[in-house]
C-alpha cells in the first residue's frame, strides 16, 4: 500500500526535477514510440485492437473529465453524446437514408465504391467534426434547463436525459419528422463506411493500424485541449465554479454560460468518440446506449484522479484493458476453475464496482491525483457552501 | 406565511417610486428603496430604503441576526428581494445576477472568508478580474496571441494588486488555503479589487483581527477612497472601526432601519442603544 504510494510519489517528484527540454524529449520519444507500436503487432491483432478502444476510451474519458473533473458537474447521462455521435455517422456515413436523392444518395468527399451507394456519405474527417457539432448543440439543449440546478440534481436530470436518448435510439424507427425514420431501432444502422483518410492505408477489419492512428490522433487532440483550457481563464473559472458558486458568481464569473461552455465541450469530445466507435465497430446498435456506460466513463476518470488529465488517461487505459482484455480473456477460465458455471463478462460491471469500492478505501483521489482534487476531498472543500442557496436568474 | 407577513410588509412597489427616478445626479452611486425579503415566515430585512454617496464609506452595523448580510446579499445579487428595488449608478439592478453586478462595478468580500481554497492567491486575484477579460473557448484552446498577451497582463495586474493590499511576494504562489487568516483577508480583498470596481462591499473585515491589523485596516479604506476613488459600504462590529472611518451610519435591528446618520448622532440615538444593550425599565 505504502509502497504503491512511494512508488507514485517517486515517479511525480522524478518528473518534476527534470529540466523543461527533458521534459520535451521524454515527450517526443514517447510521441514517436506510440506511433510505431504498431508495427510490432499484426494489423489485425487482439493488441492493436485493444489498444485502438483503450485510446478511443480515453478520448471520452478526457470529455467527460471537462464536465466532472474540471467544472464538478456530476454527469450520469454521459452516454447521450456516445449515441448521438455515434448516430451522426449513421445519419452522414451509412447507407440508413438509402432513398434520398431519388436512391442516388448524397456524396461528399469519399472515393471508392461508398461514393457508388445510395444514401448519405460524407468523408469521415467531416462526420466527425459534424459529430462535435450535433452533440455541442445538444448539449447546450440539455444544460440550458439542467445547469440552473446544483450538485446532486444536475447528476439526476443528466442520468434522466441519458436514458431519454436511450429510449429515443431504441424506439427511434417510428419517429418519422421528414418521413424518414431517426434510428433503425434495436436493428441497428450498419454497415457503416469505413473512413477513408489522406495518408492512411485502407481501413479495415484485418488492417486495425489506420483505425489506431485516427483513434491516437483524436486522443492527442482531446489531451491538447484539456492542457489548454485547464490553464486558461475559463479553466480558472471552472474551478471557481467547482469550489464555491456563490464566491465565483459574486466575482463575476456567469454561472450558466461557465457550466454550458464545459457541458458542451465534453458532449462534442463524447460524440467524436461516439462516431469513432460506430465506424469501429461497424454498427450503431441502440441497445449499447445504456446507463452503465456513462458508469463505466466516469469509473475511467474517478479510478484515474478526478480533473487529472494523465490520471484520467491511465484510469481510461486500465478500465479498458480489464473491460476489452482481463475479463473476457485472462480470467475468463476462472469461474470454471472454481466448479462454477457463468461467463464471466456477465459480471463486469460487478468487478467495476469492486475495483471502485478498493480505490475509495485504498486511494480515494484516484491513481494520478490532481492535487487541487486531493486536497479537495482531504478538506472536505466545495462540499459545504449550502448555507446560502444561490437564486440564480435567467441569462 | 401570507397570515404573518402581511402587516410588516409592504406591497412590492405600491408606494415606490419607479427606479427611473433615482438620478445618477444627486451624487447617489447606491440608492435602494423598500427592500423587504422574506424566507417563509420570516421577514429577514424589512422595508430598508437607503443611499450611498459617492465616494463615500458608509457603514450598516446592528446586532447579530439584525439582516445586515442578508441585505449585502440583495445588493450584490445572491438573493432577489421580495419587494422594493435597487439601483447603482442609476440603473435598477434589483433582479441582476451576481456576476452582472460586478460588472456594473460593485465588488464584495464575504463574513466567512471564500477564497477558492486551491487556488492560489495570484489564481484567485485572477479569477476576480474574470469579468474584465476577453478570452474565449477557441481563443483558449489555440492560445491566439491576445490571449496570450491578456493572460500576462492579468498576471501582471494581479500581482500589482497583491502586492497593493500587503501580500508578501513569496506567498503570492501558495495555496489559499495555507495563508494565514489576516492574508486570507487580504487575498479576498485583492480579488474584490481586480475587477476594478467602483463601489466595494466588505462583510466584517475586521472579524477575527487584531487591534493593530484593524487599524491597519481601517488606514486601508481610506487609502482606496482617497487614492483609487472607491465607494465603500461595510458591515462591521468593532465600533472603533466604525466611528472612526464612516461618514454615514445605517442601523439594523430584526430587518428594520432604526436609525441613520452621521456617527456622533447614531451614537447617542436612543433606538440604538436599546437595539444593542437592551431595554432599560427601572427608570
Amino acid at each position: 500500500m505504502s509502497g504503491i504510494r512511494d512508488f507514485f510519489r517517486s515517479i511525480g517528484e522524478g518528473w518534476d526535477a527534470l529540466p523543461q527540454n527533458a521534459k520535451r524529449a521524454v515527450g517526443v520519444v514517447l510521441l514517436v514510440l506510440l506511433i510505431l507500436l504498431p508495427f510490432a503487432f499484426t494489423a489485425g491483432g487482439a493488441f492493436i485492437d485493444n489498444a485502438t478502444k483503450a485510446l478511443a476510451y480515453a478520448v471520452m474519458a478526457l470529455g467527460l473529465n471537462i464536465v466532472v473533473g474540471f467544472a464538478g458537474l456530476l454527469d450520469l447521462g454521459y452516454v447521450a453524446f456516445y449515441a448521438l455521435g455515434a448516430f451522426t455517422i449513421g445519419w452522414f456515413g451509412s447507407s440508413f437514408y438509402a432513398q434520398v436523392n431519388h436512391g442516388k444518395g448524397i456524396h461528399v468527399g469519399v472515393n471508392g465504391v461508398v461514393s457508388t451507394l445510395p444514401g448519405i456519405h460524407f468523408n469521415f474527417l467531416l462526420v466527425l467534426v459534424a459529430a462535435v457539432i450535433v452533440c455541442a448543440i445538444f448539449g447546450v439543449l440539455i444544460g440550458l434547463p439542467t445547469l440552473r440546478l446544483r450538485g446532486d440534481y444536475i447528476a439526476i436530470v443528466t442520468l434522466a436525459f441519458g436514458e431519454i436518448i436511450g429510449r429515443v435510439a431504441i424506439n427511434g424507427d417510428s419517429l418519422k419528422p421528414f418521413g424518414y425514420a431517426v434510428t433503425a431501432g434495436r436493428q441497428g444502422i450498419t454497415p457503416i463506411d469505413s473512413p477513408d483518410l489522406p495518408g492512411l492505408s485502407e481501413f479495415g477489419p484485418l488492417n486495425l493500424r489506420p483505425w489506431y492512428w485516427t483513434a491516437l490522433g483524436m486522443a492527442l487532440l482531446v489531451l491538447f485541449v484539456n492542457f489548454r483550457l485547464r490553464d486558461s481563464r475559463l479553466g480558472r473559472a471552472w474551478i471557481a465554479v467547482r469550489e464555491d458558486e456563490v464566491a465565483a458568481a459574486s466575482m463575476g464569473v456567469p454561472l450558466v454560460r461557465t457550466k454550458l461552455l464545459a457541458y458542451a465541450t465534453g458532449a462534442a469530445f463524447g460524440g467524436m468518440a461516439g462516431a469513432f466507435f460506430a465506424a469501429y465497430f461497424n454498427t450503431v446498435n441502440a441497445d449499447q446506449f445504456e446507463f452503465s456506460f456513462s458508469i463505466f466513463i466516469l469509473a475511467m476518470i474517478i479510478l484515474g484522479g478526478l480533473g487529472s488529465i494523465w490520471g484520467v488517461v491511465l484510469g481510461a487505459i486500465v478500465l479498458s484493458y480489464i473491460n476489452t482484455y482481463f475479463i473476457p480473456n485472462t480470467f475468463k477460465s476462472l469461474p470454471h476453475h472454481l466448479g462454477l458455471n457463468f461467463d464471466l463478462t456477465d459480471l463486469s460491471f460487478g468487478i467495476f464496482g469492486f475495483l471502485l469500492v478498493i480505490m475509495m478505501v485504498l486511494r480515494p483521489e484516484g491513481l494520478l491525483p490532481e492535487r487541487r482534487r486531493k486536497l479537495e476531498l482531504t478538506e472536505g472543500i466545495g462540499a459545504g457552501d449550502a448555507e446560502l442557496p444561490l437564486e440564480v436568474t435567467a441569462p | 406565511m401570507s397570515d404573518i407577513a402581511p402587516q410588516t410588509v409592504p406591497a412590492p412597489t405600491a408606494e415606490v417610486p419607479p427606479p427611473a427616478a433615482a438620478a445618477d445626479g444627486n451624487g447617489h452611486i447606491l440608492e435602494a428603496r423598500g427592500v423587504s425579503k422574506i424566507f417563509g415566515g420570516l421577514v429577514a430585512v424589512d422595508d430598508v430604503s437607503f443611499t450611498v454617496p459617492r465616494r463615500s464609506i458608509v457603514s450598516i452595523i446592528g446586532p447579530n441576526g439584525a439582516g445586515k448580510t442578508t441585505f449585502f446579499n440583495m445588493l450584490t445579487g445572491l438573493y432577489k428581494p421580495s419587494a422594493g428595488w435597487i439601483a447603482f449608478e442609476g440603473k435598477e439592478i434589483t433582479r441582476a445576477r451576481p456576476d452582472r453586478i460586478l460588472s456594473a462595478g460593485m465588488a464584495r468580500t464575504f463574513q466567512n472568508i471564500r477564497l477558492f481554497a486551491t487556488m492560489s492567491a495570484l489564481e484567485n486575484v485572477m479569477v476576480g478580474e474574470h469579468a474584465r477579460m476577453q478570452a474565449g473557448l477557441f481563443g483558449s484552446i489555440l492560445r491566439v496571441p491576445s490571449v496570450r498577451k491578456e493572460e500576462k497582463v492579468v498576471r501582471e495586474r494581479a500581482a500589482e494588486i497583491l502586492d497593493y493590499v500587503g501580500l508578501r511576494k513569496n506567498q503570492f504562489e501558495q495555496m489559499s488555503i495555507n495563508l494565514a487568516y489576516g492574508d486570507q483577508r487580504r487575498v479576498e480583498i485583492a480579488r474584490a479589487l481586480a475587477s476594478n470596481p467602483k463601489m466595494l462591499l466588505l462583510d466584517e473585515p475586521t472579524a477575527g483581527m487584531n487591534p493593530n491589523e484593524s487599524e491597519g485596516l481601517r488606514a486601508f479604506m481610506q487609502t482606496l477612497r482617497d487614492d483609487r476613488g472607491l465607494t465603500i459600504l461595510l458591515i462591521e462590529h468593532d465600533m472603533k472601526v466604525v466611528m472612526n472611518v464612516s461618514e454615514y451610519i445605517t442601523v439594523l435591528d430584526h430587518g428594520e432601519k432604526i436609525a441613520e446618520g452621521k456617527p456622533q448622532d447614531v451614537r447617542g440615538n436612543p433606538r440604538v442603544v436599546e437595539a444593542y444593550l437592551g431595554k432599560q425599565t427601572g427608570e
